[in-house]
């Protein structure tokens, strides 16, 4: 009894998921995001891909972290082989550091665009080409209709949409898959050794749709994320946790 | 029963040379080439020839008999330039013309005369028209090309040539006017042949015998016993499509409907041809004689209906149709070859790079071609050297990306000048002070230097520190110049992810 409880239950969860758009795919359209312990939260397990994806970044810093932390991400959308675009009204982004992601920058194709109205219509019109493996939008703005829209063509199309929000003016309530915030933390080095050690980072899943939101803290080495689990000196200078190979 | 004009253009060269150098046009002048070590003269205008200058003159012979002869270098190959565009001017006279070289014009002009009101006024219009552009010509009418060709240039009597009449008028000319070779002219000149009549009515047998076969044919071609076949002129017509309407079209949807059928007939022979179309323009002829132009190009060669429909949507609403729009001309003003082998883009199917191209247009269309980049590395110092903007879609790195060093993923389009704390040479700073705010740093890496590269400029070099603060943000900043230098200056230039 009990267990056929659980089993319809998990049919309505699926059928739900579906309903929103972020149904379990086949496997060939499976990407798999090797986040590790963040996966848990997300809903059924995976990375929602052909969904938007909001990051919040209030400082240049963040934004700067949180392009890593999308850049990463990307590497394991690109393997397809199918090309990235970028779409941005103030590019800052530099070519060739995002080789340490494990991505070829000329894949990448730059559209920077003058004003924020025309950065969305590209976005747009960017998302709805099935022929693209993500899209990488940095505006500010976007309110809920508009992101309405931009999940919308996602949807239809199965392109990963990254709107990272330099500066939001106004944070409101979006149609976004999942917001997230990225803000770096202060490396640990190994005791007795100079300069900067692996890049720490902050992500925080403030909504996700049929997840749970949480906190983690991750570092970026050997090409792989690793869960920060204890914060303590000792511990860190044992390798981490690795949950994932990139 | 065919009629033939054989146009001769008797200063060819000089005479088209003098129309770009009108300065020449009323002094002699010849046009020379050289030739086993000589200048040889190639064509002289009708002022050298009255002064006794000919072609196939030695310019220093020429020289010799008139000393301020004007000597320019002749070009080859510019008399079939000229031809051709002449040629291509005739046929406003006749569908039917051929190059006939290295002089002359071929129209076969069967039927046409009658809209320029029998063959006289024909003749006399094209001929003062072409004497009119600055050529001297003389031309003729008659039954075969032969006969035409001989009376363009050794008649004397009429030009015209009535239908079968060629014998009588070809009879009093010179053996050379039936287009034979040198040799043969001279044989038969050295025999006392001096005109045609005196030799026509021989049997063909002995004349075969004699001058061989080529002299028969030219016979037989000159008096229509053997037909000749001319190599028409085609001129390459542009590709380009018309849309009238009767009533004037005013509404978006009207507009919309005439292009979509231009772009139809534009694109179906551009398939028949393998070309691809990257830029046109479309011109709106308006009722009250404005012109409205829409132009567009492409990213790569396309030929596909709908992707340059939806190009041209975008432009829709720039077009003003007032009173409406009574003709539609779409021209494609630039084309290229576009086989369906063409190297792949990155690693994606054709039809995902076909995807991806239609939709860098579409943007293209929109915000601009220039705000759409690509980047390759390039073997260069300083950071923002270090990537270049890729010329096509398709173009590969031809260097790898470097990876030996830790980069920042932004970096500001121009360093920004910090303030900073640093009490120990060649040692990373202790605070920098950037938009008014302190940032203390806690950790750092460095100094790397960048050079700068001597080759191109001079100036100081750079020494790079990668620092964390304490909040665990990282910053690339460094000091251009030595330590305590007075030109030493620090900036900020990146934030690390």
């Amino acid at each position: 009894m009990q267990a056929v409880k659980k089993d319809s239950l998990e049919m309505l969860r699926k059928e739900i998921l579906d309903l929103q758009g972020l149904g379990i795919r086949p496997d060939s359209e499976q990407v798999n995001v090797p986040l590790g312990e963040i996966l848990e939260n997300m809903p059924g397990g995976v990375f929602p891909t052909g969904a938007i994806h909001e990051f919040l970044s209030p400082t240049l810093t963040s934004a700067a972290a949180a392009t890593g932390f999308i850049a990463a991400i990307i590497h394991s959308l690109m393997q397809s082989g199918k090309p990235c675009v970028w779409i941005s009204t103030r590019r800052m982004i530099f070519p060739p550091a995002i080789r340490v992601f494990g991505i070829e920058p000329d894949r990448f194709i730059f559209i920077d665009t003058p004003r924020e109205k025309e950065a969305f219509w590209a976005i747009e019109e960017a998302l709805r080409c099935e022929s693209l493996c993500a899209v990488i939008g940095e505006i500010a703005t976007l309110d809920f209709k508009e992101s309405r829209r931009l999940q919308l063509a996602v949807e239809s199309s199965r392109v990963t949409g990254f709107i990272n929000r330099r500066f939001p003016h106004r944070i409101t309530s979006t149609a976004c898959v999942a917001r997230w915030q990225v803000q770096p933390v202060n490396s640990k080095a190994t005791i007795g050794l100079p300069g900067l050690a692996f890049p720490r980072w902050k992500v925080e899943l403030l909504k996700i749709r049929s997840g749970r939101p949480a906190s983690w803290l991750l570092e970026w080495s050997g090409n792989a994320f690793h869960t920060v689990v204890n914060e303590n000196p000792q511990q860190s200078m044992l390798p981490n946790l690795k949950t994932g190979v990139a | 029963m065919s009629r033939f004009i054989s146009i001769w253009f008797r200063h060819l060269l000089t005479d088209g040379y003098a129309l770009g150098q009108p300065s020449l046009k009323d002094i002699p002048f010849v046009m020379a080439a050289p030739e086993r070590g000589r200048m040889m003269i190639q064509a002289a205008n009708a002022k050298a020839e009255a002064d006794g200058v000919r072609a196939g003159m030695v310019v220093a012979d020429a020289r010799a008999i008139f000393p301020a002869l004007h000597v320019v270098d002749a070009i080859e190959g510019t008399e079939n330039g000229l031809l051709e565009m002449l040629g291509e001017w005739c046929l406003r006279y006749t569908p039917d013309v051929a190059i006939d070289a290295p002089d002359g014009l071929i129209l076969n002009i069967s039927g046409c005369p009658h809209l320029w009101g029998g063959e006289r006024a024909y003749l006399k219009d094209l001929v003062l028209k072409i004497r009119a552009m600055g050529y001297d010509a003389r031309a003729a009418i008659a039954d075969t090309i032969g006969a035409a060709w001989a009376i363009a240039r050794f008649g004397t009597v009429t030009p015209i040539i009535n239908q079968n009449c060629q014998k009588e008028a070809l009879s009093p000319l010179p053996p050379t006017a039936l287009r034979l070779d040198q040799a043969i002219a001279d044989r038969l000149h050295k025999l006392g042949l001096y005109t045609i009549g005196s030799f026509i009515d021989m049997p063909r047998p002995t004349l075969r015998r004699r001058f061989g076969q080529e002299m028969i044919i030219r016979i037989e071609q000159a008096l229509g016993s053997l037909t000749e076949s001319l190599k028409p002129i085609r001129p390459v017509s542009p590709y380009e499509e018309r849309l009238p309407s009767m009533d004037g079209i005013r509404t978006a949807k009207g507009i919309e409907i005439a292009i979509r059928k231009l772009l139809q007939g534009l694109c179906l022979r551009l398939s028949k041809e393998g070309k691809g179309l990257r830029a046109a323009v479309l011109t709106c002829y308006r009722m009250d004689n404005e012109v409205q132009q829409v132009i567009l190009s492409t990213s790569r060669p396309s030929r596909d209906v709908e992707h340059l429909f939806k190009l041209f949507e975008l432009k829709i609403p720039s077009i003003r149709p007032a009173l409406g729009i009574e003709l539609f001309l779409l021209e494609a003003t630039v084309t290229e070859d576009l086989n369906v082998t063409k190297e792949m883009l990155w690693s994606v199917s054709r039809k995902d790079e076909t995807a991806v191209a239609e939709l860098l247009d579409k943007i293209a269309g929109k915000i601009g071609e220039d705000k759409i980049h690509r980047f390759l590395p390039d073997e260069r110092h300083w950071p923002e050297n270090s990537y270049k903007e890729a010329a096509s879609l398709e173009e590969k790195p031809t260097t790898a990306w470097r990876t030996d060093r830790l980069r920042p993923v932004c970096l500001l389009p121009e360093p920004v000048r910090i303030e900073v704390s640093v009490p120990i040479p060649d040692y990373p700073p202790l605070l920098f002070r950037y938009k008014n705010r302190p940032y203390r740093i806690v950790r750092a890496d460095g100094p790397e230097r960048i050079e700068q590269e001597w080759w191109l400029t001079d100036g100081l070099h750079r020494d790079y520190y990668s620092v964390e603060d304490e909040s665990g943000a990282r910053y690339w900043l460094f000091r251009s110049g030595h330590y305590n230098d007075e030109h030493s200056a620090w900036y900020l230039h990146g934030f690390f992810a």
